[in-house]
């Protein structure tokens, strides 16, 4: 049996909806995991003793273990203590966790690099700790960490396919189901993985965009 | 004026890192409208003693009171926050290194602290930061970013950032002693222009020049101590301490080479 590309126009349209899905799940964790990432980082770094071991544990939890269980354990666990959450949103859930888990450690650094005089400046005008941070710390840390959490959500546009695992009909699964009814599994998956890349080139294009536009702000 | 009371008043001043004494029991009197400039060698503890009086470095023993408020009261944490921010408000410091928030336009900069803690409008703020850019000569660099200035023209943004608050007392600390030759005069002609305001200052500087013709009074500080304080005529040109001429000798050849 050869190579029959003539296949794909009949289910080009799964496919392409599984393409939105895929573009849905990474948006949605991607937005997850930046204001995650923040908030476990301001939280890591600033919290009394008490509220930062629980989320200490909790990020030791999400590091050392692998996504796909996370996945399986938010959408097929929850469900046994009564927590029934959509595939569609525990797949944004996990995956925004995981990576926020990631991005908090960039976070940290990058908040922990900015300049003492910028802290000296703003209490000095009378701004609080907390409005200091708000205000002059974070976006600073934020502007300096945009290059590796570019990187971190390339790398979930990727693991975005094991949300396949729980049904969520994303890319990857909806190229699963092509192949199920035509038997063509090369050439759903060049396409899938041709879909990906475009997908991938599109974020990397606003990514540098974004980067340009910072560049000033330095 | 010995018996007016004094505007700040700074008594007793300790501050020690560890074993080591960096203020030893300091006091200072400055009066409404006066300009006071510190000078002595580095690591006599001019910083240290300028970042005590808004508490950015709090002092180990002593007091420093800003008319009938003492600054550095030991409070409950929570009150003593509130306390020092609205102290704060009061006290506009400038920095060697300007630290402008670089996230932010010249205008942003100036707006931010007047807007978060003074409720102002954006209409209100606009037109303050206009105003103070204006008197500090920036208004054409309003929409600029930190990034796009001069250190000149940075410092200049600083300190139309901190009048914004309206601060009644002005600190700074070596202002223009980051900055290239050339562009040290235009920061010292905006401070020139405050002293003709009757801003209260006190001013850490190493340019003897700038110190004798705006200050009213000059400390020498060695060592933790005030080892020499009076009228700039006197400090500058008839010193009566053995270390006050030295050090002024040594300066002084030193700027010349
Ligand atoms: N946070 C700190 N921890 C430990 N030692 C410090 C600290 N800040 C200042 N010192 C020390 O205190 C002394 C006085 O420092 P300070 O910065 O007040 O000096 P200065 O007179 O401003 O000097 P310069 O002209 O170099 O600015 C120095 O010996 C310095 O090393
Ligand atoms: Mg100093």
């Amino acid at each position: 049996m050869g190579l029959d590309f003539s296949v794909i126009p009949k289910y080009l349209d799964i496919v392409l909806i599984g393409a939105l899905w895929t573009i849905a799940i990474t948006v949605g964790a991607a937005v997850v995991s930046f204001f995650g990432g923040i908030l476990l980082a301001v939280i890591a770094l600033y919290a009394p003793a008490v509220v930062r071991w629980p989320f200490r544990v909790f990020s030791f939890l999400f590091m050392g273990t692998p996504l796909l269980l996370q996945l399986f354990l938010i959408y097929f666990g929850l469900v046994q203590i009564g927590i029934d959450v959509p595939a569609f949103v525990a797949g944004v859930v996990g995956l925004g966790l995981h990576f926020a888990v990631y991005n908090s450690e960039l976070f940290q650094t990058s908040i922990l690099a900015v300049d003492k005089g910028q802290v000296e400046a703003a209490r000095t005008l009378g701004l609080s700790r907390m409005q200091a941070l708000r205000k002059v710390v974070v976006p600073q840390a934020i502007r300096d960490v945009i290059p590796p959490i570019g990187n971190n959500m390339i790398a979930l546009l990727k693991d975005s396919a094991l949300v396949s695992v729980i049904g969520v009909s994303e890319l990857t699964l909806s190229a699963q189901r092509a192949i199920g009814s035509t038997y063509r599994p090369f050439e759903f998956y060049v396409l899938v993985a041709v879909l990906y890349y475009i997908i991938n080139l599109v974020m990397e294009t606003v990514l540098r965009h974004v980067e340009r536009r910072i560049q000033v702000s330095r | 004026m010995t018996n007016q009371k004094p505007f700040i008043d700074i008594r007793h001043a300790q501050k020690s890192f560890g074993s080591l004494n960096v203020l030893r029991d300091i006091s200072l009197q400055v009066q409404r409208g006066q300009i006071v400039a510190i000078i002595g060698p580095s690591g006599s503890g001019k910083s240290t003693l300028l970042r005590a009086i808004n508490d950015l470095d709090p002092l180990t023993g002593g007091e420093v009171w800003l008319e009938d408020k003492q600054i550095n009261k030991s409070l409950p944490h929570r009150q003593y926050e509130q306390h020092i921010n609205e102290v704060r408000q009061e006290i506009g410091m400038v920095f060697q290194h300007f630290n402008l928030f670089p996230h932010l336009k010249v205008r942003e900069n100036v707006t931010m602290a007047p807007k978060m803690l003074k409720g102002l409008s954006d209409a209100e703020a606009n037109a303050l930061a206009e105003e103070q850019l204006t008197k500090v000569g920036m208004i054409e660099r309003i929409d600029y970013y930190p990034s796009q200035l001069s250190g000149g023209q940075k410092q200049r943004v600083a300190i139309a950032r901190a009048l914004a608050m309206k601060p009644k007392v002005m600190l700074f600390d070596e202002a223009t002693s980051a900055l290239d030759p050339e562009l040290v005069e235009e920061v010292n002609l905006v401070m020139k222009k405050l002293a003709e305001e009757h801003m209260t200052m006190i001013i850490v500087t190493h340019e003897m020049g700038f110190a004798e013709s705006v200050c009213d009074r000059v400390l020498f500080m060695d060592q933790g101590v005030v080892v020499e304080e009076g009228p700039p005529e006197v400090i500058f040109r008839n010193p009566k301490n053995e270390r006050t001429r030295n050090f002024l000798r040594k300066h002084l050849a030193g700027q010349k080479g």
